[in-house]
């Protein structure tokens, strides 16, 4: 296995009296796709704020390319290398799919904080961001309003935004949330392209697409971690099975 | 289509500019006061735009930057000579700037109702200062016995204290700064303020650093809104404390309001649209005893605006903008 991009130790958050992220490790290479599912309040996407910044942690450590980060801003994670996607679509519906890259293109320019010239002078940032949009099929739609774009689309367009800030690791928290079967064929193939030289955090619900891309797979509950490792080999798992796996009846 | 609607409203932009510039030819004196005073007042309100509607930050306080270079004139004119405008504009816009720094850089660490709040109580600091202390000479504020110069050498063209020289640098200057902020809005710089406005969460997740952003506009509208202060002086020869106010600030956010946020054009609208209707509704022959009691009628204008257009009157505008186009080509 490659390096550790990522390196998660004793993370722990607690809102008041409700703990909802308790002592969670893992760890996260590049070229490697590691999964987490739960089910819903397991605090999967309290995990994904905490690593990206969103939220800070009460307790524990995040070392990103051997950086302690865990107190860092969420700007300056994004600086430094960490890319997130958000469960609920999160983009600019005003804006153009391509001013959408565009801008998130633009946060690893030097001129970003440039006032008197052009946006659209910046040939780099323009071609990034075109680039961004092949990567993830929306080439032909860049010049349509974010908001009148498909749901599916959406949902790739915030993967476009995310690789146009050229991100070593990705945080996608539910990339395949509400979408159709073939929509979801076609982000998973994407996924699996990204996974290639990057390192990958996915939450996800979907376990046909869980199972299809995970080299390693962590189950949370209740916010600890409950098992963690090659994907068969948790799945097989009894306690796994009891608590979620086949289970119809879920902890919400 | 609507390109064709923003095609229009250019025009109908550029006829107003073309009107505002052959103005002087038609006004008397006391109009093209007026007009001056309306477009100093544009250039204030372009200035909240640029923090208001595009940024999406509510100053109730902005009052203060526009007071700010006013007084930094008016105190630092020598007393019986005029002030050379080559040095006490860039002066009293630096000053302003910096003010709106280290004021900026407090109140944009809070947002929503605190951030009303927090730029209201300093406005009201700067206020006191001025009107209870010996600095500004308190409530009767400060009297500029001549007005700033713009002679270079003996080289003396443009005077303020001529009517029609003063109303075309004023119209000058409420062009450049309209210009000035489109470019800077089409910007790297400002196409992140517009971001931040619509998701400030994800602007962050992308990477920028939102606060610096934010006070970046903020120091910009003050100093435009110095721009403003500084003109106002010029035109009238004093300041008082009560263009501190927050009444004054009220009156900037009214205007805005009035002529349509996040457009530019829309501040220069409503400023013409708020001081005229001021003009309209004191107006004793036709209102009377409510004459006197503008502030009511006004009010319920402003009121009726809102509801009915949402956008301000610029909406109405870009309404007009749109119906041609919405209707069959006749050719």
């Amino acid at each position: 296995m490659a390096e550790c991009a990522l390196a998660v130790s004793g993370l722990t958050k607690r809102f008041g009296g409700v703990v909802a992220v308790n002592a969670v490790s893992l760890q996260l290479s590049r070229g490697e796709l590691h999964a987490v599912i739960g089910p819903n309040g397991a605090g999967k996407s309290t995990l994904a704020n905490l690593l990206s910044g969103d939220l800070a942690p009460s307790n524990g450590s995040i070392v990103f390319d051997g950086v302690e980060v865990s107190h860092l801003s969420a700007d300056r994670r994004s600086r430094m290398g960490m890319g997130r996607s958000y469960q609920t679509t999160n983009i600019f519906a005003q804006f153009t799919a391509f001013e959408n890259c565009r801008l998130a293109a633009q946060s690893r320019a030097p001129h970003a904080f440039n006032w008197l010239r052009g946006a659209l002078g910046y040939r780099e940032v323009t071609r990034e961001a075109q680039h961004a949009l092949a990567v993830v099929g929306l080439e032909r739609r860049g010049a349509i309003l974010a908001g009148h774009l498909s749901h599916g689309e959406q949902r790739q367009l915030e993967i476009a935004m995310c690789m146009a800030t050229r991100p070593r690791v990705l945080l996608l928290d539910e990339p395949l949330a509400g979408m159709g079967a073939e929509e979801s064929a076609s982000m998973i193939t994407l996924l699996r392209t990204i996974a290639l030289d990057h390192a990958v955090l996915l939450i996800e619900h979907d376990m046909d697409a869980v199972f299809a891309l995970a080299q390693v797979l962590t189950v949370m509950v209740n916010g600890e971690v409950l098992d963690s490792g090659l994907p068969d080999a948790v799945r097989a798992n009894p306690q796994v099975q009891k608590a979620y796996l086949g289970a119809g009846e879920d902890h919400v | 289509m609507i390109q064709s609607s923003a095609g229009i409203t250019r025009v109908l932009l550029i006829a107003g500019a073309v009107c505002l510039a052959l103005f002087p030819l038609a006004g008397s004196a006391f109009y093209l006061g007026l007009v001056t005073k309306i477009m100093i007042m544009a250039i204030f309100a372009m200035s909240l735009d640029l923090i208001l509607g595009y940024a999406g930050l509510v100053s109730l306080g902005h009052s203060a930057y526009f007071g700010f270079a006013a007084y930094m004139l008016a105190l630092t004119a020598p007393k019986y000579q005029a002030a050379s405008v080559w040095v006490s504009l860039p002066l009293s816009l630096l000053a302003t700037g910096v003010l709106a720094l280290l004021i900026g850089a407090l109140v944009l660490r809070t947002s929503g109702i605190y951030f009303i709040m927090v730029t209201l109580a300093f406005a009201q600091m700067l206020y006191y200062l001025f009107h209870d202390t010996k600095l500004g000479r308190g409530s009767d504020g400060i009297y500029l016995h001549e007005r700033p110069s713009l002679a270079v050498g003996d080289f003396n063209p443009i005077s303020l204290s001529d009517h029609n020289h003063l109303y075309y640098l004023v119209l000058a200057l409420m062009l450049a700064v309209y210009l000035l902020l489109r470019t800077v809005l089409a910007s790297p710089f400002g196409r992140v303020l517009v971001a931040i406005k619509a998701n400030e969460a994800r602007v962050r997740a992308l990477g920028f650093q939102v606060f610096a952003y934010k006070l970046g506009a903020f120091v910009l509208a003050g100093m435009l809104a110095g721009l403003a202060g500084y003109l106002s002086t010029c035109q009238f020869g004093f300041v008082n404390p009560e263009i501190l106010s927050w009444q004054y600030s009220g009156v900037v956010l009214m205007t805005l309001l009035l002529g349509g946020m996040g457009r530019l054009y829309g501040a220069v609208i409503g400023a013409f649209a708020y001081v005229l209707v001021q003009e309209l509704f004191s107006y004793e022959a036709l209102f009377g005893v409510y004459a006197k009691h503008w502030q009511l009628s006004m009010g319920c204008f402003i009121v009726l605006v809102v509801l009915l257009l949402p956008g301000g009157l610029a909406e109405l505008l870009e309404r007009l903008g749109a119906k041609p186009a919405a209707e069959p080509d006749d050719g």
